[in-house]
């Protein structure tokens, strides 16, 4: 494993986050650890409202800090992200981690120029002159693929398309060449030929820039494609979390079993139906006390309405009551198609 | 697909409260927070508080005060702590000529002092407040009516009908609103209205009621037809569009109740509007007209007297103030409960 | 943009058309109505109604009316007052414009002022108790009937605490022209330029920080705070730059109403002979010649402000330019 030989980046331990509603705090996120190597590209995967993006959002802290409350402790090269005061807090935002949003329609001010807001990001970290920006600005607009970046750095965001904003927001992301990249779906709101070339340019720039990445996403297609570690995320917390290769040759969880049986078979047969894990996912205020899963589970237990027990193999690890000896009878049912290649 | 989180960071309250209780529909959300909010009751108590008063102005004027509020009293003697005093006092300012009313006595009679008629002003502000409330509120029934009606039928039947409505409110967008109300007063008030077999004199209350009524239509109709317009194009009307279900059930089930909330919203802002409005058309004498009184004509009975006895045109300021300060509190958290979307500009 | 502007002219010309053309009827179709007796008096006999009728062309058809009245208003300027007979209209409203003008112009610096204030400090401390309190204190604001703040102001500066070192300076009601006075010119207008102004502080601060509010939703708040901006820079540049759009163009047609007379109100408490008090005495004497003159310069300020609205639009918003 070479890739755990490089220095832990970020470090999250035991992170939590409540939201102050009408009706008392409520818990969104619960006990969330994992790690980030430099380099490494680490991919949250959860449906929609299971905490991935609040998860990501409060360590950098860009919660509400008057209705959200932030526990644990998020360790960044050695500083404490959430002990840090608010201008030292700001000094890494944007110039050690770099953060790319979910929708390029709605991410970038629409009064200003690409160039310009880009040159705002480098000029709040680096003592250049305007003249010197605006350059860094279309060098960056060229690198991310823009065709005609000296034209570009003019335009307005309401100009590009949905493919050249995200590349702008890209763009920006990196323009002080930072340590880790935060990708909120990345691109989540592009066309899917679009999707695909968005995806290959953030591997790309790991490459050039070296930076590590977190990767939300929803879309287990693009975890299998890019990432390194792979943590999946229910109703707050990571229920299975392992490198990219021995999670997806071997799940433990239910959840993920359920996620990856609802990707559609590239080859074989068309299966007459695709299969889904049944309910709706439950808001902060409805989780359950024990498994968050288990009101969707297709293997619940009695046992299931205490908080389940980690179980490990390897570098992988599942917050699941299911053991060793009773998974793989049940994921080979949950996984008809993994069994039969 | 979007992903819900964000929402859920930016305003937890609001998704949340909604999903959790199945059972709270939208009116039992709304009634709690209008409920927790403990200006809002405050705001309704103060509001109820006026009006009843306002009620109770024949009453007070027959039992408390005891003076006709509508007819000069300029010699009468009133007894305050045993001793008799005139209500019109010789007066001690500048060269001892003329006279000056009582001030307030505090007591029943001439509470808050009396007018250059010699009226009880206390029993004129219980009158004027009734005149006052009764203006605004049927004004702005009037207005909420007519710009449905307009906003509506534009909005909902587009095309030709669209385009000759929002022309006409383009026009009296254009037309100062203070412009359209006084010279529409003037010109009513001194010659009254006659219109085949009706006829409304210059000083009935139907006239500012009208004319208030009238004058902010524009400004209502055109939110109204904005918003038929966005829910014609919402996507659970297109869908009721394609499963055939016709014209009339879309507008009656799914616009009207849309609309309505926010003409609900309306209704408190457009109250406190009124009574500025109609207070000032008083105060420039074009509005309520004497005998009768409103809080307007009570301030501006107050204007000369205010160097020597403010109170007569401070408290019907103050009770203005308010009233709608009260309806605005009312507003705001009528429109935070029932519709976040609405706004008056 | 030739285009553009003439596109401008037409519709300045057809509000001012309409305008007019809507007072024109209001004073003489209206059911029951009757110049000639309004203006010979309540108790005149019908031999003296006639002849005001005759004397003032009212047995005229009433487009010919309008067309006279229309060029000498417009080409010769010399249409002069039914009431006070040889007064000239286009001179009288020119004097009273530099007194609105000023009354205006203050009241809105004030009011920007006030307005942007109230509405960033409210959204920046969201939620507390300074933000509840300037909420407070705006909604009072709007509560307030003009006029009757006025004549507070007017009872504590001129009467109760006039005398005392805090206002002694006030002078009395009045106007006192700038070029003549600048110095009086200031302290005579500073009371009504806040009174004035209360109420559109209290508007544009509402407003403003429920846009702000709304601003820190959106994405490209989020893009900016996670840049490492300052939160002054994300509040300036950012929240409060789009903010700004809605915010212009209600200050242009505020203005230009203000401008155009709306600020009667306030010119009859402070005894300020404005465009104003001149429509008002105009159509309480029920003088037409004076309401015509008085109107075409109030819808002039209020399309010539909706022009002005127009092109900074363009200038600050990217968006509505063409490309």
């Amino acid at each position: 494993m070479e890739q755990k030989d490089k220095p832990i980046l970020l470090d999250v331990d035991g992170l939590s986050v409540s939201f102050a509603t009408d009706r008392g705090p409520v818990r969104a996120v619960s006990d969330v650890s994992f790690r980030v190597h430099e380099g490494e590209i680490l991919s949250i995967v959860g449906e929609s409202g299971s905490g991935k993006s609040v998860t990501l959002l409060s360590l950098l802290g860009l919660h509400d800090r008057k209705t959200t409350q932030v526990q644990g402790a998020v360790s960044f090269r050695g500083q404490h992200l959430l002990d840090l005061p608010a201008s030292r807090m700001r000094a890494i935002r944007g110039k050690e981690i770099g953060l790319i949003s979910q929708d390029p329609m709605t991410a970038l001010t629409p009064v200003y120029t690409i160039g310009w807001q880009i040159a705002e990001q480098i000029r709040a970290h680096e003592a250049i002159s305007a003249r010197a920006a605006r350059k860094r600005a279309i060098e960056l607009l060229g690198e991310v693929g823009l065709s005609n970046p000296g034209e570009a750095v003019d335009r307005y965001p309401h100009q590009l398309s949905g493919g050249m904003r995200q590349r702008a927001v890209i763009a920006m992301a990196l323009s002080c060449n930072p340590a880790l990249l935060v990708a909120d779906e990345p691109t989540t709101a592009l066309d899917v030929t679009v999707q695909a070339q968005v995806l290959d340019l953030i591997l790309r720039l790991r490459k050039d820039f070296g930076s590590a990445i977190i990767l939300i996403t929803h879309d287990m297609g693009v975890v299998a494609e890019v990432a390194d570690e792979v943590a999946v995320m229910y109703a707050g917390r990571i229920v299975e979390r392992g490198r990219t290769e021995q999670l997806f040759s071997a799940p433990m969880h239910p959840y993920t079993w359920g996620l990856m049986a609802s990707i559609p078979p590239l080859s074989g047969a068309r299966l007459p139906r695709l299969r889904s894990i049944p309910g709706m996912p439950p808001t902060p205020e409805t989780i359950p006390p024990g498994c968050g899963f288990a009101p969707r589970c297709a293997f619940v237990q009695p046992a299931c309405a205490e908080p389940p027990p980690l179980h490990r193999a390897g570098d992988q690890a599942a917050l699941c009551i299911i053991d060793d000896t009773e998974r793989p009878a049940l994921r080979r049912a949950a996984l008809p198609l993994e069994e039969t290649p | 697909m979007t992903d819900a989180s964000n929402t859920v960071l930016n305003d937890p309250a609001l998704p949340t409260a909604v999903a959790a209780r199945p059972a709270s529909g939208p009116w039992q959300r709304s009634w709690r927070i209008l409920k927790r909010d403990r200006a809002t009751l405050l705001a309704a108590a103060v509001l109820i508080l006026i009006i009843l008063s306002s009620l109770a102005a024949p009453f007070y004027a027959r039992y408390v005060s005891g003076t006709d509020p509508f007819r000069s009293n300029l010699s009468a003697r009133i007894t305050i702590d045993g001793k008799r005093t005139k209500v019109m006092q010789a007066s001690t300012e500048g060269l001892g000529l003329g006279v000056t009313p009582i001030g307030p006595t505090w007591s029943a009679q001439y509470m808050l002092g009396a007018d250059t008629q010699g009226r009880d002003v206390a029993a004129r502000l219980l009158y004027g407040g009734r005149n006052s409330l009764l203006i605004a509120a049927s004004s702005t029934a009037i207005c909420l009516f007519f710009a449905a009606v307009v906003g509506i039928s534009a909005g909902f039947f587009g095309g030709v009908v669209d385009k000759v409505l929002s022309r006409i409110l383009d026009i009296l967008w254009a037309f100062p609103v203070y412009l359209l109300a006084i010279s529409l007063s003037i010109v009513f008030i001194s010659q009254g209205i006659v219109i085949g077999p009706v006829e409304i004199t210059g000083d009935s209350l139907l006239l500012p009621i009208f004319i208030i009524g009238i004058i902010y239509v524009p400004y209502v109709a055109r939110p109204v037809r904005g918003r038929v317009l966005s829910l014609k194009e919402s996507e659970f009307v297109l869908a009721a569009r394609g499963l055939g279900i016709p014209a009339w059930r879309i507008l009656v089930y799914d616009i009207l109740p849309n609309v309505s909330t926010m003409l609900i919203v309306f209704v408190p802002l457009m109250m406190g509007l009124n009574i500025i409005t109609e207070s000032s058309l008083s105060f420039l004498s074009i509005g309520v007209q004497a005998p009768d009184a409103s809080w307007g004509t009570i301030i501006q009975d107050g204007q000369t007297l205010l160097y020597t006895r403010p109170a007569v045109a401070l408290a019907p300021g103050i009770a203005i103030v308010l009233t709608v300060l009260s309806l605005n509190v009312l507003g705001d958290s009528l429109r935070d409960a029932l519709d976040p979307r609405t706004k008056l500009v | 943009m030739v285009f553009a502007v003439l596109q401008r002219i037409g519709q300045m010309i057809f509000v001012m058309f309409g305008i007019s053309a809507l007072v024109f009827l209001i004073f003489f179709a209206t059911p029951g109505s009757d110049p000639a007796a309004r203006l010979a008096g309540r108790n005149a006999s019908p031999e003296t109604v006639e002849a005001v009728r005759k004397e003032f062309g009212f047995d005229r058809p009433l487009p010919v009316q309008y067309a006279i009245m229309m060029k000498r208003l417009f080409i010769t300027q010399d249409l002069t007052s039914f009431v006070n007979r040889g007064y000239k209209i286009v001179p009288a409203v020119a004097s009273a414009a530099p007194v609105t003008l000023s009354l205006v112009a203050g009241a809105a610096i004030l009011w920007l002022i006030g307005g942007v204030f109230v509405g960033v400090v409210a959204a920046l401390t969201r939620d507390s108790w300074i933000d509840r309190g300037l909420m407070a204190l705006a909604l009072i604001g709007v509560s307030m009937p003009v006029y009757w703040l006025g004549e507070v102001m007017n009872l504590v500066t001129q009467s109760r605490f006039h005398d005392t070192w805090l206002f002694s300076w006030v002078p009395a009601l009045g106007y006192k022209p700038l070029l003549v006075d600048p110095v009086g010119w200031f302290k005579t207008l500073i009371i009504p330029w806040f009174t004035l102004a209360v109420l559109y502080i209290g508007i544009y601060g509402r407003v403003l920080r429920a846009n702000l509010v709304e601003a820190y939703q959106e994405d490209f708040i989020r893009t900016a705070r996670a840049k490492g901006l300052s939160p002054a820079r994300v509040m300036i540049r950012h929240a409060l730059r789009t903010s700004l759009i809605p915010f212009v163009t209600m200050f242009g047609l505020d203005f230009g109403v203000l401008v155009g007379g709306a600020a009667l109100l306030t010119e009859v408490v402070f005894s300020l002979n404005g465009v104003g008090r001149l429509t008002y005495q105009a159509l309480l004497n029920l003088d037409l010649p004076m309401i015509l003159g008085t109107v075409m310069y109030a819808s002039f300020f209020v399309v010539l402000a909706n022009a002005l609205v127009d092109v900074v639009y363009v200038l600050i918003d990217p968006r509505v330019r063409a490309d």
